[in-house]
C-alpha cells in the first residue's frame, strides 16, 4: 500500500481494524441475543419434566467442573495467542493456539460424554420439554465452541501459509472476540443451568 | 433409506393444473432470459458486473429486483385468494382447500420476507452509503453473501410450487398445527429452512449496515447531520440484529421438534405451544418497524425535497424514529391478547402499542410542517407519500382500535385485522418503497421513470387499495374470519366481490408498473439526467452523477452542516462558480468476488437436501460452503487501485454538466 493512496475505501475516519472489530461486536451482540432466546426458552421449561428426570437427578457438578476449568483456562491462551500475534511471534501464537485446540477439545469430549451417558439413561432431548430446552441451549453452546475449533485451525493454517498479514490480524481479532464470548456465555450457562438446577 | 431421501416422482404435482402451469410458465419466462443472456454474449458481463459485485449500489439495485420479481408472485397469490372469496360463497369455488391454503402461507411469507424485506433493504444498501460520503459499506463481501442468501430463500419458496407443497399454516406456521404430527409434509419444512437460510443473508446486512451507518461517513458527517433517512436505516438495522436471531432460535426449536422428535411446542412431554406464540411475536413485532421505519426515512426525503424545503423538527424526528425503535420490542405481546395472560398484563400491553401512536404521530405532523409554506412539487414520489399519509393515518388508528384488549377479543383474527395490516403495510412500507424506486431511479441509473405511468399506476394503487380493503374492515366487523375457505353468509358476498374488483384494479397499477419500467428504458435518451440531481435534491447522493461511479465520490466531501449538499449547492450559485478543483488521489476499492454467489448456491443443495432427508447431500453442500469461506480467506488481493488520472477524468466530466447546469440555473431570473 503506497503512502499516496486513499487510506482504504472505508474513509479516513475509522481504521480497517475498528471497523471489522466493531462489526463482530455487533454480530456477538446478535448471537448472544439468539443465546437469550434459548435460555428464555429453558427457563420456561426447567420444570417441563414430563414425569422424568430432572436437573438435580441428571447434573454432575464434578464434570462441569471440569469443563468450566478448561474452558476458562482456554481464554487464557486465547489470550496468549493473542498477545503472540501482536508481537508477530508465530512460536508463541502457534504454541498458544494449540494450547487453545486441546483445552477446548476436552471441553467438548466431556460435553459429548454427558450427552451420551444422558441419553443412554433414556434422558435424551426427546424424554421431556425440559431436556429438549437442555440440549437445545448445552448443545448450541457446543455447536458454537466446535465451530470456534474449526476456525481456529483455520487461522493457525492461515498464519502458517501467509505470516501476520493485516487481514489476518484482523480475523484473530474476531476469533478472539468469539472465543470470549463463548467463555462468557458459558458462565451463565454454568450458573443458570448447572448451578441453580443441581440444587433445586 | 433411499439415495434421495423422501423425494420420488410422486412430489411433483402433475394431476395440479394450477401449479403446473404456473411453473411452466416461470420455468419458460427463465428459461427465455437466460437463453437470450447467453446468446446475445451477456453472460460474462452479467456475472463479472452484477452477480459477482460487491458494489453496494449493485446489490442494493438486485435486492429492490428480487422484490419486484417477488412482488408479481405474491399479488397472484393475493388475486387468487379475492377470485376464490369471491366464487366460494355456497360453493367450493376453484381452489381446493388444501391448495388455497398453501396459497394464503406462500402470499403472507413472500410478501413480508421476499418483497417488503428486500425492497426496504436494497433501497437502504443503495441509499445509505451514498448519503454518509462513503465509497461503500463495511464489509462488502458480506453484503453480496447477504443477498445471495436471501435469493437462495426465494427460491426454496419457489421450489416448493413444482416439487413437493408448501406449508398450509399461515405465513407464521403455529404449533401444534406446524408440528410433525398435524403437518407431516414436506410445506413447513420448505418454509423453514426458506427462512432460516434468508435470515441469516438478513441478519448478515443489518450487522453490515450498522456498522457502516454508525462507523463509515465523510468527514464531518457526524450522527445530528445525518439525513433522516440514514437514521432511520440505523434504527431499522438496530433491529435486524435484535430481532432476528430471535427467529432463527425460534425457528430452529421447531425444526428440532420436526425433525428430530424434541417436545418444545408439542401438546406432549411438557411442550408449551404458546411459547412459539411469545418468542414468534418478539420477532415479529420489531419486524413491522423494521419495515416501516426506511419507509418513514424515504417519505422524510422525498417530502422535504418536493417541498424544497429542510425537515421540520429533524431533532424530534431522530428522537421518534429512536423512540420507535426502542418500543418495538415492548409491544410483542398485542397480537395474542387472547392468550389468557390476564388483564393487567393485556392492559400493560395495550397502553405500550397505543403509546407508539405517540411518536408515529409527531412524525405525520413533521411531515405536514415541512410541507406547510413549501413550494410543493407533485412529482410521482411526492404523490405516493401523500397517499401515504391519509392512508397510513387510517391504518394507525385500526390499529389503535385494535390495541385495545376488549375490541381485539372481538376482532382478533377477522378480516378487520386483515384491513388492518394490509392498510399499514400496502399504505405505509409498499408506498414508501415505490416512493423510494421513484426517486432514486434516477441516481441508479441515469434516467428518470415516465412520469405520466407513474401517475396513472399510483392512482389505479391507490384507488384499488381502498376498494380492496375497505370492505374487509366491514365484513370483519360482520364477523368473518380470516383464511376462509367458503362461506355461506350471503350478507357478506357483495363486500367480498367488491374486495375481488379491487384487487383487479391493483392489478392495472401493476401492470401500468410493469410498462413504466419498460417504456422508461426504451425512451431513456429522453428521460436521461445528465445533472446527476434531477429533483433539486438536499443530500449527499445527488452530489454525485448518475449513476454513480463505482467509488461514490471522487474526494469524500466535507460535511459542514445538515442537509449538506443544497449548502454547497446555495454556494455555488451565488458564487456562480463550483468550488476548486480539488486534487486527485488514486482510490482503492474492493474487488469483486463470486464467494457470494457460490456460498448462496451451497445453501440452496443444502436447504434443498434437509427438506427432502438428503443428508449425503447437506454433507456435502456444508463441505462445500465452508471451503468456499477458506478459499475467499486465502485471497492475497481485495483491492485494486483506480489511479488518480482516471479519478480526474471521471470528475472533471462531473463538474462540465454540473457548470453547465448552474449555468441554466443562472439564466432563469
Amino acid at each position: 500500500m503506497s503512502a499516496t493512496h486513499a487510506p482504504t475505501h472505508v474513509s479516513g475516519l475509522a481504521a480497517k481494524r475498528i471497523v471489522t472489530g466493531y462489526g463482530f461486536w455487533i454480530f456477538l451482540l446478535s448471537d448472544i441475543i439468539m443465546f437469550a432466546a434459548f435460555f428464555a426458552t429453558y427457563a420456561v421449561l426447567q420444570d417441563a419434566t414430563a414425569g422424568g428426570p430432572s436437573g438435580h437427578d441428571l447434573f454432575d457438578l464434578h464434570n462441569v467442573a471440569i469443563e468450566t476449568a478448561c474452558l476458562l483456562a482456554s481464554s487464557f491462551t486465547c489470550g496468549v495467542a493473542s498477545i503472540g500475534a501482536q508481537a508477530r511471534r508465530a512460536w508463541l501464537f502457534h504454541g498458544a493456539m494449540l494450547v487453545t485446540l486441546i483445552l477446548g477439545g476436552i471441553f467438548l469430549a466431556l460435553e459429548i460424554r454427558e450427552f451420551a451417558g444422558m441419553v443412554a439413561q433414556g434422558a435424551g432431548p426427546t424424554r421431556s420439554a425440559f431436556l429438549s430446552a437442555f440440549f437445545t441451549l448445552v448443545g448450541c453452546h457446543g455447536l458454537h465452541v466446535t465451530a470456534g475449533l474449526l476456525w481456529l485451525l483455520t487461522m493457525m493454517a492461515q498464519v502458517f501459509a501467509k505470516g501476520f498479514r493485516a487481514d489476518i490480524q484482523r480475523r484473530i481479532l474476531c476469533f478472539s472476540l468469539f472465543w470470549h464470548a463463548l467463555d462468557i456465555i458459558w458462565v451463565a450457562l454454568f450458573s443458570m443451568v448447572y448451578l441453580l438446577g443441581a440444587g433445586s | 433409506m433411499t439415495l434421495l431421501g423422501k423425494l420420488t416422482w410422486s412430489a411433483i404435482p402433475l394431476d395440479q393444473p394450477l401449479p403446473m402451469i404456473a411453473s411452466a410458465v416461470v420455468a419458460l419466462a427463465i428459461l427465455g432470459i437466460l437463453g437470450w443472456v447467453v446468446a446475445s454474449g451477456r453472460l460474462p458481463y452479467l456475472w463479472r458486473e452484477w452477480i459477482t459485485s460487491v458494489d453496494h449500489k449493485r446489490i442494493g439495485v438486485m435486492y429492490v429486483l428480487l422484490a419486484m420479481v417477488m412482488l408479481l408472485r405474491g399479488f397472484s397469490d393475493a388475486i387468487m385468494m379475492r377470485t376464490q372469496q369471491a366464487l366460494a360463497f355456497r360453493a367450493p369455488g376453484f381452489l381446493p382447500p388444501e391448495h388455497y391454503d398453501q396459497i394464503f402461507s406462500a402470499h403472507g411469507t413472500l410478501m413480508i420476507f421476499f418483497v417488503a424485506m428486500p425492497f426496504v433493504i436494497g433501497l437502504m444498501n443503495f441509499v445509505v452509503p451514498l448519503q454518509l460520503g462513503a465509497r461503500d459499506v463495511a464489509f462488502p463481501t458480506l453484503n453480496s453473501v447477504g443477498f445471495w442468501l436471501t435469493a437462495t430463500g426465494a427460491l426454496l419458496v419457489n421450489i416448493s410450487l413444482v416439487v413437493g407443497e408448501f406449508a398450509r399454516t399461515g405465513w407464521l406456521p403455529y404449533p401444534p398445527l406446524s408440528e410433525l404430527a398435524y403437518s407431516p409434509g414436506v410445506g413447513v419444512d420448505y418454509y423453514l429452512w426458506a427462512l432460516e437460510i434468508s435470515g441469516v443473508g438478513t441478519l448478515v446486512s443489518g450487522v453490515n449496515l450498522v456498522t457502516t451507518i454508525l462507523k463509515i461517513h465523510a468527514p464531518g458527517m457526524t450522527y445530528l447531520r445525518m439525513p433522516m433517512f440514514c437514521w432511520t436505516a440505523l434504527a431499522s438495522n438496530l433491529l435486524i440484529v435484535a430481532a432476528f436471531p430471535i427467529l432463527t432460535a425460534t425457528l430452529a426449536m421447531l425444526l428440532l421438534d420436526r425433525y428430530l422428535g424434541f417436545h418444545f411446542f408439542t401438546n406432549t412431554d411438557g411442550g408449551n405451544v404458546m411459547m412459539f406464540m411469545n418468542l414468534i411475536w418478539a420477532w415479529g413485532h420489531p419486524e413491522v418497524y423494521i419495515l416501516i421505519l426506511p419507509a418513514f426515512g424515504v417519505f422524510s426525503e422525498v417530502i422535504s425535497t418536493f417541498s424544497g424545503k429542510p425537515l421540520f423538527g429533524y431533532r424530534s424526528m431522530v428522537a421518534a424514529t429512536m423512540a420507535i425503535c426502542i418500543l418495538a420490542f415492548m409491544v410483542w405481546l398485542h397480537h395474542f391478547f387472547t392468550m389468557g395472560a390476564g388483564a393487567d398484563v393485556n392492559a400493560i400491553f395495550g397502553i405500550a402499542t397505543m403509546i407508539i401512536a405517540v411518536p408515529t404521530g409527531v412524525k405525520v405532523f413533521n411531515w405536514l410542517f415541512t410541507m406547510y409554506g413549501g413550494r410543493i412539487v407533485y412529482s410521482v414520489p411526492m404523490l405516493w407519500a401523500l397517499g401515504f399519509m391519509v392512508t397510513f393515518t387510517i391504518g394507525g388508528m385500526t390499529g389503535v382500535l385494535l390495541a385495545v384488549p376488549p375490541a381485539d377479543f372481538v376482532l382478533h383474527n377477522s378480516l378487520f385485522l386483515v384491513a388492518h395490516f394490509h392498510n399499514v403495510i400496502i399504505g405505509g412500507v409498499l408506498f414508501g418503497a415505490f416512493a423510494g424506486y421513484t426517486y432514486w431511479f434516477p441516481k441508479a441509473f441515469g434516467f428518470r421513470l415516465h412520469e405520466g405511468l407513474g401517475r396513472a399506476a399510483f392512482w389505479f394503487w391507490i384507488v384499488g387499495f381502498y376498494l380492496a380493503f375497505m370492505p374487509l374492515y366491514v365484513v370483519g366487523l360482520m364477523g368473518m374470519t380470516r383464511r376462509m375457505q367458503q362461506y355461506d353468509m350471503p350478507e357478506w358476498r357483495p363486500w367480498l366481490l367488491l374486495a375481488a374488483a379491487g384487487a383487479a384494479v391493483i392489478l392495472v397499477g401493476i401492470v401500468l408498473q410493469v410498462v413504466q419500467l419498460v417504456v422508461s428504458i426504451s425512451r431513456r435518451d429522453e428521460l436521461r439526467d445528465l445533472t446527476g440531481d434531477p429533483w433539486n435534491g438536499r443530500s449527499l447522493e445527488w452530489a454525485t452523477t448518475s449513476p454513480p461511479p463505482a467509488f461514490n465520490f471522487a474526494v469524500l466531501p466535507t460535511i459542514e452542516g445538515e442537509d449538506t449538499y443544497w449548502t454547497t449547492k446555495q454556494r455555488a450559485r451565488q458564487q456562480r462558480q463550483l468550488a476548486d478543483e480539488p486534487d486527485y488521489i488514486d482510490i482503492e476499492m474492493p474487488r469483486n468476488s463470486p464467494t457470494g454467489f457460490i456460498c448462496a448456491f451451497f445453501a440452496t443443495i443444502m436447504g434443498f437436501a434437509l427438506i427432502w432427508h438428503i443428508w449425503w447431500m447437506v454433507i456435502v453442500a456444508g463441505v462445500g460452503a465452508y471451503a468456499t469461506f477458506v478459499v475467499f480467506a486465502w485471497r492475497d488481493e481485495d483491492e485494486y487501485v483506480i489511479p488518480a488520472n482516471e479519478v480526474a477524468r471521471l470528475d472533471r466530466a462531473r463538474r462540465r454538466s454540473r457548470t453547465d447546469a448552474l449555468a441554466a440555473w443562472d439564466a432563469v431570473p
